[in-house]
């Protein structure tokens, strides 16, 4: 069932087919603290093809935030770098899109507002950017709440304006750190087939940082599974399922036994970051 | 329809806002008549509302709401912009932040009216004197608001900025300050009625300008219920900043 992996040895991580579009390579981040320097991300490498989605799984510390802070351009890594494309990326960069966990649409501005927000920073002249902004709400199913402000609207569909504002603005890659943590299950299954359907319709080469299992397989073609602390390349797991993946799909066996596999992965790494978390707990005297 | 909310009924909330003000009147003019209230303390209502016109006719009291009003303008034009900009200033250097908060913070419960003779001193016995020392004691609240808006400001949404490669200018003017106006314009709002209440007292204290002379020589001639129509207007000073500002808050959100 699993078509291929990878193991702990810092190489890189190829895609499993087509023209890599983000290249991820040797990346190395520490941290600095009074007593210690700690090694959040340890020699991670791996690329990102034309229109695949890759998911980022691993326990709670291994990194995955810092990662995704790396590759944004919102933190300098300590080691190596982030190609998108052939270019060096040296900073935030509009090649790359980020989507984040928090809430994160502009309160004062509309809906349609936010989805024009980097376009109008970009100097997009008003029609063409009136015209953007209609097709990407339609696209994320928010077409008719152009000037409604987002306090006016449920948690999904607030991340479905901030999903909207980034593909807007025509990013090469999508990153999205756990986009639907906030949102509730029934929420998030849906909110996941819409982002699905949108990157298949888009071929959006997409990079989803998750800790939840079942979204990674419903929604990748490659789950990237890390160790934790140092957050390192354990293995990447090939989701083999077949396309839309539909109610059918996500209840199957194969399904499953993905959930399964990339668990059993995950187990020993998410039991070390939870004795770690013990051992870090004030004693009762 | 039927089952709209009655608050949110367009001019019922006015209407009852009216009202009780009016119950409010009548109940007070029924106890200073029936003699439960002193009327040399408390003049009555129906008075105080005849009086309206002799002191808008012989007291001259519509030059001396501008008088009061543009002092007040002055001293609030000042205090948001210096406040503001303080207050943004010391938001950046956490240092000099942590080093004058505490003292910024006495500063807004100290009375300051009081170093009226001061002020004096410097500037004469004129307008500038009542707009300082408006503008000195509105404009503490405004500096500690301003600071807590920006350090309210939450940092994943200066993230979405930095992801589409904004400029330290265009961060602050596209998404911290719109992210901090609300808080700063709580700041604004209290330092206006600081500073308001200030040039009122100076105007009385120093017996020059706009309606706290006004009120001063009314108090002078025992003339309650023209001295409290005289205060209606200092309310009615405040009224209008109030609602300027809230047009101003909400102009300053849509063009960020």
């Amino acid at each position: 069932m699993t078509g291929g992996s990878a193991g702990e040895d810092g190489s890189t991580v190829e895609a499993a087919g087509g023209t890599p579009v983000l290249r991820v390579e040797n990346i190395v981040k520490r941290f600095v603290t009074d007593s210690a320097t700690v090694t959040a991300v340890d020699h991670v490498s791996f690329t990102v093809a034309q229109g695949e989605v890759l998911s980022i799984i691993g326990p709670s510390g291994c990194g995955k935030s810092t990662l995704f802070n790396v590759i944004g351009g919102l933190a300098e890594a300590d080691e190596g770098r982030v190609v998108v494309e052939g270019r060096l990326m040296s900073g935030p960069d509009p090649a790359i899109g980020m989507v984040f966990q928090e809430e994160s649409t502009f309160p004062w501005r509309t809906v349609g507002d936010n989805v024009a927000f980097a376009l109008e920073v970009a100097g997009m002249a008003r029609a063409e950017r009136t015209k953007r902004v209609r097709h990407y709400l339609e696209l994320v199913g928010l077409k008719g709440f152009e000037q409604h402000h987002p306090a006016q609207l449920s948690g999904g569909m607030r991340q479905r304006v901030a999903i909207a504002r980034t593909l807007a603005f025509g990013p090469k890659v999508l990153l999205m750190d756990e986009p639907f943590a906030a949102l509730d299950e029934q929420t998030r299954l849906l909110l996941g087939d819409k982002v699905l359907q949108i990157q298949q319709e888009l071929a959006q080469t997409t990079l989803l940082i998750t800790h939840s299992i079942a979204e990674a397989v419903q929604l990748s073609d490659r789950v990237l599974v890390m160790t934790y602390r140092p957050g390192r390349v354990k293995r990447i797991v090939d989701i083999k399922l077949p396309r839309p993946r539909t109610a059918e799909i996500i209840g199957s066996k194969d399904f499953g036994l993905y959930v399964a596999e990339i668990w059993s992965d995950l187990r020993g790494e998410a039991s070390l970051g939870m004795k770690d978390a013990e051992a870090h707990l004030p004693q009762a005297e | 329809m039927a089952n709209r909310p009655l608050a949110e009924a367009k001019c019922l909330p006015a209407a009852l806002g009216l009202g009780g003000l009016a119950a409010v009147l009548a109940l007070t003019e029924m106890l200073i008549r029936l003699g439960w209230v002193n009327r040399f303390i408390v003049p009555l209502p129906s008075e105080v509302f005849v009086s309206f016109e002799r002191i808008i006719l012989e007291e001259n009291v519509l030059s001396r709401f501008l008088a009061t009003a543009g002092e007040a303008l002055a001293a609030a034009f000042l205090v948001s912009l210096t406040g503001v900009a303080l207050g943004a200033f010391l938001h950046r250097h956490r240092l000099l932040r942590r080093a004058c908060e505490s003292w910024v913070a006495g500063l807004a419960a100290a009375p300051l009216v009081l170093l009226y003779p001061l002020f004096l001193v410097i500037f004469g016995r004129n307008a500038l004197t009542i707009v300082m020392i408006g503008f000195v004691s509105g404009l503490p609240p405004a500096i500690l608001k301003t600071v807590e808006g920006f350090a309210g400001t939450p940092k994943v949404l200066l993230d979405v900025g930095r992801s589409f490669s904004l400029s330290p200018s265009q961060l602050f003017w596209k998404i911290a300050f719109p992210s901090a106006l609300p808080v700063i314009f709580v700041g604004v709002r209290l330092g206006l009625m600081f500073s308001l209440i200030n040039i009122v007292g100076v105007e009385f204290l120093i017996n020059f300008g706009g309606l706290g002379q006004l009120v001063n020589e009314l108090a002078e001639r025992y003339d309650l219920a023209a001295m409290y129509a005289a205060i209606c207007f200092v309310i009615l000073v405040s009224v209008f900043f109030f609602i300027a500002s809230e047009k101003l808050e909400r102009w300053l959100l849509r063009s960020a």
